[in-house]
């Protein structure tokens, strides 16, 4: 598998760094089971920090897509952190740019999330 | 018309696990050409979707199913091929992503991706084979240094 994840938490907010890539397979599944988990534990905040993330298939943009819907349902927001140009290009050509939050600094995208949610 | 200078093909089982070598073969080629790194980015991409798609939607993951990869270096440009042995496939028929009703489906991107990385692409059925995938993307030239940019069509 391709793909590792780290968890901290920062304020009231989950910050998730993934690193390596987010594929068809193992990849994407390891990306929605962290995302199971966090909401299953009651996390409403999760900011996705995509810096070390090499390369995403469409497989991977639809896992991102699906763990959005999924927190947003639950009543929580997912936001991204450092997309490298590789990534940003693709949210660009699949207008995702205009679905997700994305920020370049993780204080700001803390901020982000305000005060009321866990 | 301009001469063929190095062809490579390649058949596999259709078997998920070989996407990667697929990958690899693609991308060997690519270099040969002279792509740089957003160019081989963007064909290993391409070639990703295209044999996800061959694997997945035209062989319907069947292991008993081949897909077949072809990779021909012409003077001008580079023109890649994959097959699949699935039923008859038009591209035509994939809802738009960008529709706002599509754009938070899971699925669907695969085809919209591959057009934004490569100059052509079309499908067509093959003699014993199935569907076709035909992309083509234009050799850099030393005199005109590659673009780093994507998504031409879309920007």
């Amino acid at each position: 598998m391709s793909i590792n994840s780290t968890t901290k938490k920062v304020d009231s907010v989950t910050v998730i760094g993934l690193s390596g890539k987010i594929t068809i397979g193992e990849e994407c599944k390891h990306l929605r089971e962290t995302i199971r988990g966090q909401l299953s534990e009651g996390t409403k905040s999760i900011l996705l920090n995509l810096g070390d993330i090499s390369y995403i298939d469409s497989t991977g943009i639809g896992e991102l897509v699906s763990s959005f819907t999924s927190v947003s349902r639950q009543g929580g927001q997912l936001k991204l952190l450092n997309l490298t140009k590789k990534v940003h290009d693709l949210l660009q050509i699949t207008k995702l740019v205009t679905v997700f939050d994305i920020f370049e600094d993780e204080a700001k995208a803390v901020k982000s999330f305000g005060s009321t949610q866990a | 018309m301009a001469k063929e200078t190095i062809r490579v093909e390649i058949t596999l089982e259709s078997n998920l696990k070989h996407v990667e070598l697929i990958e690899v073969i693609a991308q060997t080629v690519a270099k040969q050409c002279g792509f740089g790194e957003d160019g081989l980015h963007e064909i290993l991409m391409a070639v990703h979707e295209c044999a996800i798609n061959a694997i997945c939607h035209g062989n319907k993951e069947d292991l008993q199913k081949q897909v077949g990869l072809s990779l021909s270096v012409h003077p001008d440009r580079l023109e890649i091929r994959v097959r699949d042995q699935g039923k008859s496939f038009n591209p035509n028929d994939v809802p738009d992503p960008l529709d706002k009703e599509n754009l938070m489906k899971p699925a669907g991107r695969g085809i919209l991706l591959i057009q934004a990385f490569m100059d052509e692409f079309r499908v067509g059925r093959c003699e014993n084979w199935g569907n076709e995938v035909i992309m083509t993307k234009r050799l850099p030239s030393p005199s005109q240094p590659e673009k780093g940019g994507v998504g031409r069509e879309h920007q």
